[in-house]
């Protein structure tokens, strides 16, 4: 039993550096690089914040301040590395980062984890008002609107590193992105992390067997800010540059956004969030301006009908599978899965001419969407649009329950065999 | 024979209303005690004020020599108390195993460490295949806490309670809202697990009281009126008089 967790747990983490190694070579053009090095930077700092959210059950709203403090450590390191006041390769700056992240979740960790649940959220809040205020107020370390830049390509290279092509920048955040999850997955097998779990549960109970419920939390936080703060060095090598956009509050809510999508319940889910949350946000914002709306959407949905988020749908369904009882739920799950996406259609047919009509119909009322011209102020565009709704919904409302029912027995019937092992 | 808990004139009040009014009691090393008193006498309160969860107002409490006054629940663990609660006060997203396995961390010196495997932790495991052993839940030891009937959940909240081997335990009505049957097993479990402890327990059940104490303390309006063998109290008529009202006394003290 044992060897074979083992053995599994060995197969996933080599899967997972094979996949880090091999993405790059598939997906080598400009743009998917680009979009790697942000998936793999936001995977760090999903796995971080989950620390918080979903071990510790602290719900911040403030989480970009040790990731965005961090880049500007990062940058201003780079730059005294770049004026020769220093030497270090540019391959150990996101270390630089994590210490700088630890050292301001010391700070402030210790003021926002003297409480819990709500009032903790509130301090959190303050606190990336409050930084982010800083970072207009010194313009000395925030370089004030503009930020600070810096140039990565700087001093020798490091055993032929210089950080000059992109791939290379890639691999850097590949290899932290490996050894901090690595890390971070130790962390939820060691005796703090159990006891932040119980502290998440029940912080009162945890007091009378021993621990002080705050110094969980306030260990737990000043460990997560430090791998917050490698991704803010890596993104600060990327990017060559950090302005007050990265301490703010609006990014501390896309780690949020994304990190529940992704999945809380689960090591793994800020990862698949950080995926699908990168791939939204620069993807999708190059194609429609109506993404932001979409990106809501779906997150509402997620956390109404599927809070345990994308990765507990994908686990859910996979644990059907190795019951060997998919094939029972498959026909129900492609009817609801197919009447869902032409009602989707219908809405995005919508929602895109009416974005087009109040903000582009300067430029005349045709668009062009999948490959059709489409004249928003004719009625053809709408009716499409609104029987593909109707469709997709009636669809929905005479598919959802034998859904619904399959769904229910099928695991029920799985807790059953479940039940009957233990006993 | 040592002293274990020692209460001196401890008072607490909450606003104008005084719940505790210098209780004092000496309970010795290896007793069991059970705390008795009508709804409202302030028992509870009183295990708070013991514990740690709410700090008195005047009086001292002192646990194996040493002041505990002013300390918080936490430092209180440390130094060898231990209680459970009337209200099932469990991790209830952990499983079984995991709940154990917090309760005996600290006692085992691992405290906040986040640089030992709990997987690789010997002392830690056999600790909680020991505990789990005696509160008969070894086979439920996956399933979420949460999710355990409502009997397995309170042998659960005995199981972290002793889990960390203290020498003094408080047990808050550990047998409320069990069957006959289940508070028989339940009794059987609090006398294997406090062999050689200290117990200190409020219990409403007379049939558990008399079946498990050595001495009862008798709590009516924030005073001991009296502190005697089973024996004793139930022939104690200042007791059957305060405690119940003097009109039902031999059906319970029978």
């Amino acid at each position: 039993m044992t060897t074979h967790v083992n053995l599994t747990r060995w197969l996933i983490w080599m899967g997972f550096a094979a996949t880090l190694i091999i993405a790059p070579l598939v997906f080598h053009s400009g743009a998917s690089l680009s979009l790697l090095s942000q998936m793999g930077t936001m995977m760090i700092l999903g796995l971080s914040y989950n620390m918080l959210l979903g071990q510790g059950g602290m719900l911040s709203f403030g989480h970009a301040v040790y990731s965005g403090l961090a880049a500007f450590c990062a940058i201003h390191a780079m730059n005294y590395v770049g004026n020769g006041e220093i030497w270090m390769p540019i391959t150990l700056i996101p270390l630089i980062g994590g210490v700088a992240g630890m050292c301001f979740g010391i700070v402030f960790g210790y003021v926002t984890t003297r409480k819990s649940g709500t009032t903790f959220s509130m301090i959190t809040l303050g606190i990336v008002e409050l930084v982010f205020a800083c970072s207009l107020m010194l313009p000395g370390f925030f370089g004030g609107e503009g930020g600070v830049s810096t140039n990565r390509v700087t001093g020798k290279p490091f055993f032929g590193l210089s950080y000059g092509p992109q791939i290379q920048v890639v691999y850097l955040i590949a290899f932290w992105l490996f050894v901090s999850t690595v890390g971070m997955f130790a962390f939820t097998q060691t005796p703090l992390s159990r006891m932040i779990n119980a502290v998440r549960d029940n912080p009162d109970r945890a007091e009378f067997i021993g621990y002080d419920a705050q110094k969980v939390r306030y260990l737990t936080l000043v460990i997560s800010a430090f791998f917050a703060g490698i991704a803010g060095g890596l993104s600060a090598i990327n990017f060559e540059m950090a302005s007050a956009e990265n301490v703010s509050a609006i990014r501390s809510g896309a780690i949020l956004i994304f990190t529940f999508l992704g999945g809380i319940g689960y090591f793994f889910g800020p990862m698949v969030g950080a995926v699908i949350g990168v791939f939204l946000t620069v993807m999708l914002s190059g194609i429609t301006k109506a993404w932001q709306l979409y990106l809501g959407v779906f997150f509402i949905i997620i956390v109404m009908y599927a809070p345990s988020g994308v990765a507990g749908l994908m686990m859910q369904n996979f644990r059907v599978m190795k019951y060997g009882k998919f094939s029972r739920i498959a026909t129900c799950l492609a009817v609801v899965s197919i009447a869902t996406s032409i009602a989707s259609l219908g809405i995005i047919i919508g929602v895109e001419m009416l974005y087009h009509l109040s903000l582009e119909s300067g430029n005349g009322s045709e668009m062009n969407l999948f490959g059709w011209t489409i004249d928003t102020m004719k009625s053809t565009g709408w009716i499409v649009a609104g029987v593909l709704l109707a469709t997709g919904a009636i669809a929905f409302t005479y598919s959802r329950r034998p859904f619904q029912y399959a769904w229910r027995t099928v695991n029920a019937e799985i807790d059953d065999l479940i039940h009957k092992g233990n006993a | 024979m040592t002293v274990s808990l020692d209460l001196n004139k401890v008072c607490k009040r909450f606003g104008a209303t005084e719940i505790i009014r210098g209780t004092s009691l000496q309970i010795m090393q290896g007793e069991r005690i059970a705390l008795i008193g009508p709804n409202g006498a302030g028992k509870s309160t009183l295990f708070n004020l013991i514990s740690g969860r709410s700090t008195c107002d005047a009086g001292d409490i002192i646990l194996n020599g040493k002041s505990i006054v002013g300390l918080r629940p936490f430092e209180i663990n440390r130094r060898g108390l231990t209680r459970s609660f009337q209200t099932t006060n469990i991790f209830h997203g952990l499983s079984v195993y995991e709940n154990l396995r917090c309760a005996v961390l600290w006692s085992l010196g691992y405290k906040y460490s986040f640089w030992h495997r709990l997987n690789g932790l010997k002392d830690v495991h056999a600790r909680v295949e020991n505990v789990m052993e005696q509160i008969a839940l070894a086979r439920r030891r996956n399933v979420a806490a949460g999710v355990l009937t409502y009997a397995e959940q309170r042998a659960l909240e005995i199981g972290i309670t002793i889990a960390g081997d203290a020498g003094l335990i408080l047990l808050d009505e550990p047998t409320a809202g069990m069957s006959r049957s289940e508070s028989e097993t339940a009794v059987e479990l609090i006398r294997k697990v406090t062999t050689g402890k200290t117990l200190l327990m409020v219990e409403h059940d007379m049939n558990v009281v008399f079946g498990l104490a050595d001495k009862i303390a008798v709590l009516v309006h924030g005073e001991i009126i009296a502190f005697d063998t089973p024996a004793n109290i139930r022939s104690n008529s200042s007791v059957q008089e305060a405690y119940l009202g003097g009109r039902v006394s031999s059906e319970i003290f029978a």
